[in-house]
C-alpha cells in the first residue's frame, strides 16, 4: 500500500519535473531576447531538478544513493543560478541590454 | 525500453555533430562540442560503461571545453572561409564513410553474447579478478593490473602531449608575471560566481580524491580524478586570476607533477622487477599477493592522477597566459 503510494508520488514528481524541463526548453526557443530566454531556461536548473531528484529519491528510498542524490541536488541548486547570474552579468558587461529597457542609472546612452 | 533512450541520444548526437560542422561561429562550435561530449557520456553510461562515461564527462565536456575556449581567445571567433578544394574533401569523406559503413556489416549484432569481445579474454578477466586482485570494480583491475602495460602507455601518451604543448606554447613569460595580477573588469559583476566558486572548490577537490581512491570499488580512477582536480584549480584560476593559481601550483611544480606521476608508475614496475618478478608485477609488493596487487593498483592510479592533473593544468596555463598578450 505504502509502496504504491510512494510510486504514485514519485511518478507525479518526475512528471512535473519533466514538464518544467519541457516548458524551459520551449521558453528558451520562443522568448524574444537573451534575458527572457534565460529566465525561461532557468526553470530547468531550479525547480525541475528539485522535482526530478525528489522523485528519484523516493524510488531510491533511505539509502546511500539518496544521500548522493541530495548532494547532487545541492550542487545543482548552487551552480545553476550562479551560472545564470554569471551569464546575465557577462551579457550586460558586453553591452547587451534588454529590449525596451531603460538605461541603468543613466550611465549608458543606449 | 533502454533502446529508445539509445536511439534518442544517438539522434541528438548526430544533430549536434551536424550543428558543429554547420556553424561558422567557433564559439558556438566549442559549446556544441561540450554538449556532444555530455551526450556521448550519457550514451556510454547507458551501455554500462560508467568509468568511460565519467572520463568523457570530466575531460570531454569539462576540461577540453575550457581548453578550446582558451585557444579561441588567441584566435578569431569566426571560421575562416572554406578552401577551394571542397570536391576533394567531399570525395575523401565519402569514400571513408562508405568503407566504414561496409565494415559495420561484419560487426556482431548489438549486445550479442557470442561476440568475439565477450569470448576472447573478457571471461578470463571476470573470473580471475576475484581471485587475483579481489576488488569489486573489474574495470580498474583490468586497467591497472591485467593491462598495466597499456595504461603505462596511455600515461606516457598524456605525458608526451603535455611536453608537446609546453614546447609549442609554454614559452617563458616570467618577466611579465607582475602584469598578470589584474583586477577583473567590473568586479561587482563577478562577486556571486566568486563566492560560490570559493565555496565549491574544496568540495570539488574532495570529490576528486574520492574518485581517485574509490576507483577500486566504483567508477573512477586516476584519469577522472586528475581531470576533476585540474578542473578545481582551473576554476580557481578563472575566479581569482592566473597569478594566484600559479602561486598555489607554480610551473616548476607542475612540471614535477607531470614527470613525477609517470615516474611513480614506472617505479612501481621497476620495484616489481627488483623484488624478483616481472615488470609491473604487483604481486610481490606485499607478502600477500592479492594485497600486493591492491597496493600496486593504488600506487599506479595515484601516478596516473598526478600526471593527468599536471598535464591538464600546464596546458591550461600555457593557453591562458598567452591569451593576455
Amino acid at each position: 500500500m505504502l509502496e504504491t503510494l510512494l510510486d504514485i508520488l514519485s511518478w507525479l514528481l518526475l512528471s512535473a519535473g519533466g514538464l518544467f524541463v519541457f516548458v524551459g526548453g520551449v521558453g528558451a526557443l520562443r522568448m524574444p531576447d537573451l534575458y527572457t530566454r534565460m529566465h525561461a531556461a532557468s526553470v530547468t536548473d531550479s525547480i525541475a531538478p528539485i522535482l526530478i531528484i525528489a522523485g528519484i529519491m523516493l524510488q531510491a528510498g533511505l539509502s546511500l544513493a539518496s544521500i548522493k542524490l541530495a548532494a547532487i541536488l545541492l550542487f545543482l541548486l548552487l551552480t545553476g543560478p550562479t551560472a545564470s547570474n554569471a551569464l546575465a552579468s557577462a551579457a550586460l558587461l558586453a553591452g547587451h541590454f534588454p529590449e525596451h529597457a531603460k538605461p541603468l542609472d543613466g550611465e549608458s546612452k543606449q | 525500453m533502454i533502446v529508445v533512450f539509445d536511439v534518442f541520444l544517438l539522434t541528438l548526437l548526430l544533430i549536434t555533430a551536424f550543428a558543429i560542422v554547420q556553424t561558422p561561429n567557433l564559439f558556438v562550435a566549442v559549446m556544441l562540442t561540450g554538449i556532444f561530449s555530455l551526450l556521448l557520456a550519457s550514451n556510454f553510461f547507458l551501455l554500462d560503461a560508467a568509468d568511460v562515461a565519467l572520463t568523457e564527462a570530466a575531460v570531454g565536456a569539462g576540461i577540453s571545453t575550457v581548453l578550446f575556449l582558451g585557444a579561441l581567445a588567441l584566435t578569431a571567433e569566426r571560421e575562416a572561409a572554406p578552401s577551394s578544394n571542397r570536391a576533394i574533401a567531399l570525395l575523401a569523406v565519402s569514400v571513408t564513410v562508405v568503407a566504414i559503413i561496409y565494415a559495420t556489416f561484419d560487426k556482431p549484432r548489438f549486445a550479442d553474447p557470442g561476440a568475439p569481445v565477450h569470448q576472447h579474454v573478457a571471461p578470463w578477466y571476470l573470473e580471475k579478478t576475484r581471485e587475483a586482485v579481489d576488488i569489486p570494480n573489474v574495470v580498474t583491475a583490468v586497467l591497472g593490473s591485467f593491462r598495466g602495460y597499456d595504461t603505462l602507455g596511455e600515461v606516457f601518451v598524456v605525458y608526451t602531449a603535455g611536453i608537446g604543448v609546453l614546447f609549442l606554447l609554454g614559452k617563458n613569460t616570467s618577466r611579465r608575471q607582475d602584469d598578470l595580477d589584474d583586477a577583473p573588469l567590473g568586479l561587482r559583476h563577478y562577486l556571486i560566481p566568486r563566492m560560490v566558486g570559493r565555496m565549491l572548490i574544496p568540495f570539488i577537490l574532495l570529490f576528486g580524491l574520492y574518485v581517485q581512491f574509490h576507483g577500486e570499488y566504483g567508477p573512477g580512477g586516476g584519469f577522472q580524478a586528475g581531470a576533476l582536480v585540474a578542473a578545481a584549480i582551473i576554476l580557481y584560476a578563472l575566479l581569482e586570476g592566473e597569478n594566484r593559481a600559479l602561486r598555489v601550483l607554480p610551473r616548476g611544480l607542475l612540471k614535477g607533477l607531470i614527470a613525477g606521476g609517470a615516474l611513480l608508475y614506472g617505479a612501481v614496475g621497476v620495484v616489481g622487477m627488483l623484488l624478483g618478478g616481472k615488470f609491473l608485477d604487483y604481486s610481490l609488493l606485499s607478502s600477500n599477493p592479492v594485497q600486493g596487487q591492491q597496493i600496486g593498483i593504488l600506487l599506479i592510479e595515484a601516478g596516473v592522477g598526478i600526471t593527468v592533473t599536471g598535464v591538464l593544468l600546464s596546458i591550461f596555463h600555457a593557453f591562458a597566459t598567452r591569451g593576455k598578450f
